[in-house]
């Protein structure tokens, strides 16, 4: 297992470079610079700021520098904040994203997994068409078009819930952003398990433990839900992924600081650091938390070896 | 291609996907046709009709956008473009992830090692970010959304086809080919490919809303398609604005890109299940 | 079951965690809204308008504003000018402190100064200051920073050298870039890298994206006429967000208010809503460097003239503004803008005069002058050019391209003037003079965006310059926007006017031209 591990964690480190590498090349080609505005600077003035931020040394030097810090976890000053460094923003702002994140993905698996049950054991009734069907519903409706439509029915037309992130209420303000991220999920994960769990229910240990007279709750919980959890356990690494894209909507919707957020007005001030550090900080992230996730899945599946 | 059609002649047998399939031709029909027809032009700019609720008054159906055009006719653009985004994007990952794939699989060996590595290296990838990244960069060209799209949707596609390309390669017909001496590019194109039609057609169903979604966020963050034309996802992004005073400059555009997006994957789900089928049989 | 353990604990920690940052909205705190992040609460080194507003609440310099936007003695009590206008004396009070109760002395206004200047500390305000004696040497890193024209006579006096003189110095000493440095070491750990204040309040925390928390300083020297104990800045970046705080009551001034939304707020909140004429101007700018307006001063006339501004203002903008016919906005201290010829003519009259000066030129329904107009990538950009192109097009019969991009690149395009022709631009004054508007249009000034050269214009402005007298300045400047608005170098369009929704229980709230409302002349009425 440590030696799994290891192996994965020694093969991420080609593809953290290439991002590194594609990204700064990416920023470092985009027209416009991040200190332009329309008061224009003199310049002697502009050339103490590039040579301040050390812009004016040939490009293989600044990646080269760049990386240097990268591997000591210093993702260098932000171009736009000059009080804080871009490791500092992060800090600041992947927290809001990833309470807002993690709710929604525990929601799903929550919510997805009961539905999902439910509808597996009523299977071909009406109930499960019509669960079914809202949640196929619920994977096409983009969560652009969805949260909006939460914030003009229960913000702004009921006035139940406040429409935007407010300081003044510390769990209300979290169940709007919060739904719109776990929507989407809930319904893939009740597909996921209503179909895993109809193959379970047909296998032929459940069928016997039926005959020996078990009741279905009893089954569910002690011989159905673990095996049929293994699709979803192995959906949760593109979960991750969707609710990190669904939250740079979400966060601009609802006005949220969250890192998000700041990454689209970072792209859109060409804070070259700021975008940078982004990138490689969610690269990062998400082959940690699929690496995460395989482990978990031979936690759960004994059958399966980490090797 | 006698297989393709006993497919598509199949699957048109299945409900889901006959209602689905009709309900999305029709709408791409009406969104190509009716612009035609429509006595509003979807640039005409009004400011005496802003955000006039839908009617028959001037024939604004859909009612009218903050700049007094005709919402029904730039809904139906809006269907166009996305549609057409989607459906080009879906065919440049169709065609990376098809040749990527079945090279990978026909060649084999240490080939094949590799260039999995890479599509697993690359699945790490943060790609929504990158193509955010690439659309402030390039401009917002509208090309580059295709490229974009088609290259982050490329990967299942590859890694599917390698599999279906891996039983393929044992079969009779490609063993006798390999025997007459026939190349290794011409037995990939011409016995190879033809024979993935099927789990092609099933993904390129389940790309294509993909496709769409994607094309919409990054219209909807404004860094898609820009003004004056314009998309689902676009309208969509106009329609927040002004929801409070006008909600259905977003619920229109909103709703009927759900729709679309539903009935692509109503239309994937039978067609999957068909294929399964065919599969296990 | 450990999985269900873990995933418990992680509900439970996501719960308690999203429980705990409730803001108090107790009865002596001001909560303001904040457009954007302060990129820094340096003094030199910050740029925004919002890190501005900030600063003037942390911070103090020589001169500050009164509530209605008139000079005013701030950290210095008073001050002399030589007669040839050259060197100023300020002497600084004996009871300015910090907030950690050490004297403010000149010193510290010197090294303020020093460090605006310094190739090290990078200030992007640093060329606002280059009339100060070698300030010029000293940013191309030609001369160390003490050779700076600004020196401590003794602790409480300070002495400013200029190059030439600068009648608006008084204004700039206001901008938070001039503000005075704190050179011992002392940071109280609150964020901000050096967080000593000398203001009515001092920074308690910040949290970037979301709150500055700033409190009383009660070692300010004037500490007694604050009546504020706290002021909460909430960093809210879209305009909406800010209004449906308002609205909830938890925000007691807004710092916009969203364009879809002022209709509805206007009928909401009547006089809660407040709308000020403000110092900015937006105009289209032409590339007077290349062909079609080159040396075509008809077109340009033409092009001016058939753009009907009353209609841009009411159905475009829509939020109060006022139709632009000069270049200084109207309120600019010690100045009278004349206005562009045509401004009392009549629309229809104007767009006659138009078509006739369009044809002179020598375009026509056979031969229309088609052209490009830029603007940055923004709805509200899109419709009022949208507008002007319908303009253009019914009266002129002129073809003309929208071409958005990207804010970044918009501005590098007009800078290297190779592709632009007719370019959307706009221009906030940054202190209350004509010189930051007529300035901009001096062939040599960095920010002259049209390419505009006149050389009896610069001359104006330069004798303007040397002028001490205020009176004879006045005329010399106000000749030289009329000599420029002839030329038609760009089409002034309209005035910008500020707008804040401000909560009846605030007092003290005044509007002025520069929008710059300190928190120290606030007060709350509990009773509202």
């Amino acid at each position: 297992m440590a030696r799994y591990v290891l192996a994965r964690l020694f093969s991420a480190i080609p593809t953290l470079f290439l991002v590194v590498l594609l990204s700064f090349m990416l920023v470092h080609a985009a027209p416009g610079g991040p200190f332009d505005e329309e008061r224009v600077l003199t310049d002697a003035v502009r050339q103490n700021i590039e040579r301040y931020y050390k812009l004016d040394e040939p490009l293989p030097t600044q990646f080269v520098s760049y990386l240097g810090g990268v591997l000591q976890g210093d993702f260098g000053p932000s171009y736009r904040y000059r009080d804080y460094t871009v490791s500092e923003l992060i800090a600041g702002r992947f927290p809001v994203s990833m309470q807002i994140g993690a709710l929604a993905i525990l929601i799903g698996i929550a919510v997805g997994v009961g539905i999902g049950t439910v509808a597996a054991l009523r299977q071909d009734t009406l109930l499960d068409r019509v669960v079914m069907g809202v949640a196929m519903t619920g994977i096409s409706v983009p969560v652009f078009v969805f949260a909006p439509i939460l914030v003009l029915a229960f913000a702004v037309k009921l006035h139940w819930l406040p429409a935007g992130w407010s300081g003044a209420h510390g769990v209300s303000r979290m169940l709007l952003p919060v739904l719109s991220l776990a929507l989407p999920q809930i319904a893939y994960i009740a597909r996921l398990t209503r179909a895993s769990m109809i193959d379970v229910l047909k296998s032929g240990y459940i069928r016997t433990a039926r005959a020996q007279g078990l009741g279905t709750y009893a089954i569910i919980r002690y011989h159905a839900l673990k095996p049929a959890m293994l699709p979803v356990v192995s959906y949760l690494g593109p979960a991750i992924a969707g609710v990190l894209t669904g939250s740079v909507v979400v966060e601009q919707i609802f006005g949220i600081p969250g890192l998000g957020s700041t990454f689209v007005t970072g792209a859109l001030n060409r804070d070259y650091t700021l975008v940078l550090g982004v990138v490689i900080f969610y690269a990062a992230l998400i082959i940690a938390l699929n690496l995460l996730v395989d482990v978990l899945y031979g936690v759960i599946d004994p059958r399966v070896r980490l090797r | 291609m006698s297989a393709a059609v006993r497919v598509l002649r199949r699957a048109a047998g299945i409900p889901s996907v006959k209602v689905s399939g009709g309900i999305l031709a029709a709408i791409a029909l009406l969104a190509i046709a009716l612009p035609w027809v429509s006595p509003n032009a979807y640039l005409d700019i009004n400011f005496d009709r802003v955000l006039h609720a839908p009617g028959f008054a001037g024939m604004h159906l859909f009612g009218t956008d903050d700049l007094g055009r005709d919402l029904f006719v730039r809904t139906m653009m809006g269907i166009r473009v996305t549609l057409l985004v989607a459906v080009i994007a879906s065919i440049v990952s169709l065609v990376i992830g098809v040749l990527y794939g079945a090279v990978a699989g026909y060649v084999g060996g240490r080939v094949d090692a590799v260039m999995m590595r890479i599509v697993d290296a690359l699945y790490a990838v943060p790609f929504i970010f990158f193509v955010i990244l690439l659309m402030v960069v390039f401009e917002r060209n509208f090309l580059l959304i295709f490229v974009a799209i088609g290259a982050i949707n490329w990967l299942d596609m590859a890694r599917i086809v390698r599999g279906q390309t891996l039983s393929l390669k044992e079969r009779e017909f490609v063993e006798a080919a390999r025997l007459n001496g026939v190349s290794t590019v011409r037995i990939i194109l011409r016995h190879i490919a033809p024979n993935l039609f099927g789990v092609v057609i099933v993904y390129v169903t389940l790309t294509i809303p993909q496709a769409i979604l994607v094309e919409s966020f990054l219209s909807f963050l404004g860094l898609g398609i820009q003004e004056p034309e314009t998309s689902l996802g676009a309208l969509v992004n106009n329609g927040v604005k002004h929801m409070e005073t006008a909600p259905w400059v977003l619920l229109i555009p909103g709703g009927l890109l759900a729709l679309i997006l539903l009935c692509f994957n109503f239309l994937g789900d039978g067609l999957r299940d068909l294929f399964d089928a065919r599969q296990s049989r | 079951m450990r999985l269900r353990h873990f995933v418990l604990a992680c509900v439970f920690g996501a719960l308690l965690a999203a429980c705990g940052t409730d803001a108090q909205l107790d009865g002596n705190t001001l909560h303001r809204g904040l457009a954007t992040d302060p990129e820094s609460l340096d003094p030199q080194k910050a740029r925004s308008v919002q890190a501005a507003h900030v600063l003037r609440d942390i911070r103090e310099g020589l001169l500050g504003l009164s509530p209605d936007g008139e000079l005013v003695a701030a950290a210095a009590e008073s001050w002399e000018v030589s007669g040839d206008g050259l060197v100023y004396t300020f002497r600084i009070r004996d009871d300015a402190r910090w907030s950690n109760g050490e004297a403010l002395t000149a010193e510290h206004f010197v090294a303020g100064l020093q460090r605006l200047v310094d190739p090290a500390v990078a200030g992007f305000y640093a060329q606002t200051i280059e009339d100060i004696v070698n300030a010029r040497a000293i940013i191309a890193g030609d001369a160390p920073v003490d050779a700076l024209g600004a020196t401590a006579v003794d602790a409480n006096t300070l002495e400013i050298t200029l190059e030439r003189p600068v009648p608006y110095l008084l204004s700039l000493l206001t901008h938070p870039s001039t503000f005075p440095a704190y050179t011992g070491d002392f940071a109280d750990g609150a964020g901000a890298a050096d967080s000593a204040s000398n203001g009515a309040y001092r920074l308690a925390s910040w949290a970037p994206g979301s709150l500055l928390r700033l409190e009383r300083n009660v070692n300010y020297w004037n500490d007694d006429a604050t009546a504020i104990d706290n002021v909460y800045y909430h960093v809210l970046v879209q305009d909406v967000t800010q209004l449906n705080r308002y609205r909830s009551g938890e925000l007691h001034i807004t710092d916009n208010v969203p364009p879809e939304h002022f209709k509805q707020v206007r009928e909401e909140y009547g006089e809660q809503l407040r709308v000020a004429p403000y110092l900015g101007t937006y105009y289209y700018g032409f590339n007077l460097t290349r062909p079609p307006f080159k040396g075509n001063k008809a077109l340009r006339q033409a092009l001016s003239m058939a753009i009907d501004r009353d209609m841009l203002v009411n159905r475009i903008t829509g939020r109060g503004e006022r139709p632009a016919y000069s270049w200084v906005p109207p309120g600019t201290n010690n100045y009278d803008p004349p206005e562009l010829g045509f401004s009392e003519l009549s629309q229809d009259v104007r767009n006659d005069v138009a078509r006739r000066l369009y044809e002179e030129a020598g375009y026509g329904p056979d031969r229309p002058l088609s052209i490009e107009l830029r603007y940055n990538t923004s709805a509200t950009e899109q419709r009022f050019a949208l507008a002007v192109q319908a303009m253009w097009a019914d009266t002129l019969g002129v073809e003309t391209t929208l071409v958005a991009e990207e804010f970044q690149v918009l501005l590098e395009n007009i800078r290297e003037r190779a592709v632009t022709e007719v370019f959307r631009g706009s221009w906030i004054g940054d202190y209350n003079d004509a010189q930051t508007f007529l300035g901009l249009m001096q062939s040599d000034s960095t920010s002259n965006m049209t390419g505009y050269s006149n050389p009896e214009y610069d001359s104006l402005l330069n004798r303007a310059a040397a002028q001490t007298d205020l009176e004879r300045r006045r005329l010399y400047l106000e000749e030289a926007e009329r000599l420029m608005l002839a030329d038609h170098a760009m089409i002034p369009l309209y005035f910008y006017v500020s707008k804040h929704l401000v909560h009846p229980s605030v007092r003290g709230w005044q509007d002025n031209v520069l929008d710059y409302h300190y928190s120290q002349h606030l007060s709350l009425d509990a009773a509202q």
